[in-house]
């Protein structure tokens, strides 16, 4: 099993949910985030006053699966979060040892 | 006439309650669209505010209260306020710019209703120009037709506070212009969830507290016609909450939206009618647009037209509404005039009239505005700008850091 970590844009989350519901994967975790990658942030100005926004609001998603999934929900997250600008986010695989459901005792490994 | 200071007592703090319904409308608004357009919308109302204050002045006010042309609009003879003083003209008996200054606040919150279509997609520049226009083009005549003795009052027809003027047309305008500028992006596909209830119904609040200002001020002079406008105005506006809650209880749940939305349907439809009817009617007028709002409402979602915030079926609808119950339930009681209900078919008609009337301008004159300024600057944001939404893409701001 892996885990996907996907950090993209948060007004990208509809269409990228909406991408993966399509493709099977309805179950997932979203958590608001902030964070900088190259990119530098953004300026905006209260009362003609200027703050330098070096920390953006992004949306991580958690999603896990089957490891030969992987591929394709790479490519459908990709095509779904993509402007092809800077700041269009990463996505990470991870290892996962277990999963187990508290409802029942069920586990999978 | 003698100059009253009763009357104008009234009137000027009227004036300020109705100011306050502007930005109530920004609050109510900007608590219904998602969180990264909430200070666009209110800032839009804002902006309507100070935009028309100042048009109003310069030349709008003379547009519809200066000097008759055919009946049609009033001429430049008050541009500039040039001859607006402190002393009462004709009949009236408060200042002539305390006049000026209560039908000014009618004209602003006019076009902060209008900006329902605009929500979260609107080009700030786009909406400066446009709603110069519109407020000129469009507002200026119907109340000049209505209020400045200009044709359609010489018709008979009613209005007591503004339902053709405000209502109407803000609500057909609307409609015409969601056909041109269209559906936001993910319309219909994504969820758009309301990122401050409280918030809207903090606008809401202001908006049923000024109405009394609306209404009662509308009798111009601090007597009990203008005891009874505030009277049926409160009336209505409850019976209007109680019929929308109940029938979109009967739908699922009885939601805080629903509550204070069938409210204001309530009292848009009174508007026209506070100074005709019994607060008895007042609640078979509320609750009749509680209901038939909502199903106006439920029939643009149907339709998947994305008049955002509705202000076609509350103020429109409620408006047509309200104007036709002039017609039916005016009173001998309560002033001097009769509807249907006392056999008077003559005035009904008038009422139709002026709805068609209003309603066809409105939207004619709307549509082909919308057309010109999406052909020249453009109505919309790009598509970037409308994905990150447009607190930030229009005014650089967020609403937390």
């Amino acid at each position: 099993m892996k885990m996907i970590q996907a950090i993209i844009r948060p007004e990208k989350l509809d269409d990228v949910k909406h991408a993966l519901e399509e493709k099977g994967y309805i179950a997932l975790t979203v958590i608001d985030v902030k964070g900088r990658g190259e990119q530098k942030g953004i300026t905006l100005q209260y009362r003609g006053k200027k703050v330098e926004v070096d920390l953006l609001p992004k949306v991580k998603i958690e999603v896990v699966m089957k490891d030969d999934e992987v591929e394709s929900a790479i490519a459908t997250i990709r095509a779904s979060a993509r402007t092809g600008k800077i700041g269009d986010g990463k996505i990470f695989v991870l290892p996962v040892e277990m999963m187990a459901r508290v409802r029942t005792d069920e586990v999978w490994t | 006439m003698v100059l009253d200071s009763g009357d104008t007592a009234w009137i000027l703090a009227a004036t300020a309650l109705v100011m306050l319904m502007t930005p109530g409308v920004g609050f109510f608004y900007g608590g219904m669209v998602r969180r990264k357009n909430v200070i666009s919308m209110i800032a839009l109302s804002f902006i309507a505010f100070a935009l028309v204050s100042i048009q109003w002045v310069l030349f709008g006010y003379s547009l519809s209260f200066g000097p008759d042309i055919s009946g049609l609009i009033g001429g430049l003879g008050l541009a500039g306020l040039i001859g607006v003083g402190q002393d009462p003209s004709g009949t009236s008996t408060i200042p002539a710019l305390a006049f000026m200054m209560y039908q000014l606040v009618f004209a602003t919150v006019t076009l902060a209703i209008l900006t329902s279509v605009f929500a979260e997609r609107v080009k700030i520049s786009a909406f400066l120009v446009f709603g110069l226009l519109w407020t000129t083009l469009v507002y200026d005549p119907l109340a000049h037709w209505v209020w400045g003795g200009g044709w359609l009052a010489g018709l008979g027809a009613l209005d007591f506070a503004g339902g053709t003027v405000v209502h109407i047309s803000a609500g057909f305008s609307a409609l015409a212009i969601a056909l041109v500028i269209g559906k936001r992006r993910g319309f219909g596909v994504h969820t758009m969830e309301p990122a401050n209830i409280p918030m809207a119904l903090l606008g809401a609040a202001l908006l049923w507290f000024g109405w009394f200002g609306f209404n009662a001020g509308s009798a111009l002079a601090a007597n009990g016609l203008a005891a009874n406008a505030f009277v049926v105005t409160n009336t209505a506006a409850a019976a209007g909450a109680l019929a929308w809650m109940a029938a979109s209880w009967y739908h699922g749940r009885p939601a805080s939206l629903g509550v204070v939305s069938g409210a204001v349907a309530g009292l848009v439809a009174i508007t026209p009618a506070a100074g005709y009817v019994t607060p008895l009617a007042a609640i078979i007028i509320g609750a009749v647009a509680g209901i038939f709002c909502y199903m106006m409402m439920l029939l643009r979602i149907q339709k998947g037209l994305d008049e955002s915030l509705d202000a076609w079926s509350i103020h429109g609808m409620g408006g047509v509404w309200g104007a036709l119950a002039v017609g039916i339930f005016a009173s001998a009681t309560v002033n001097s005039y009769t509807g249907l209900l006392s056999g008077n078919v003559a005035q009904f008609t008038a009422q139709i009239v002026a709805v068609v009337v209003s309603v066809g301008y409105a939207f004619v004159v709307s549509y082909v505005l919308a057309r010109v300024v999406d052909a020249t600057i453009g109505l919309r944001v790009t598509e970037n700008e409308e994905y990150v939404g447009l607190d930030i893409s229009q005014h650089g701001e967020r609403t937390q850091g």
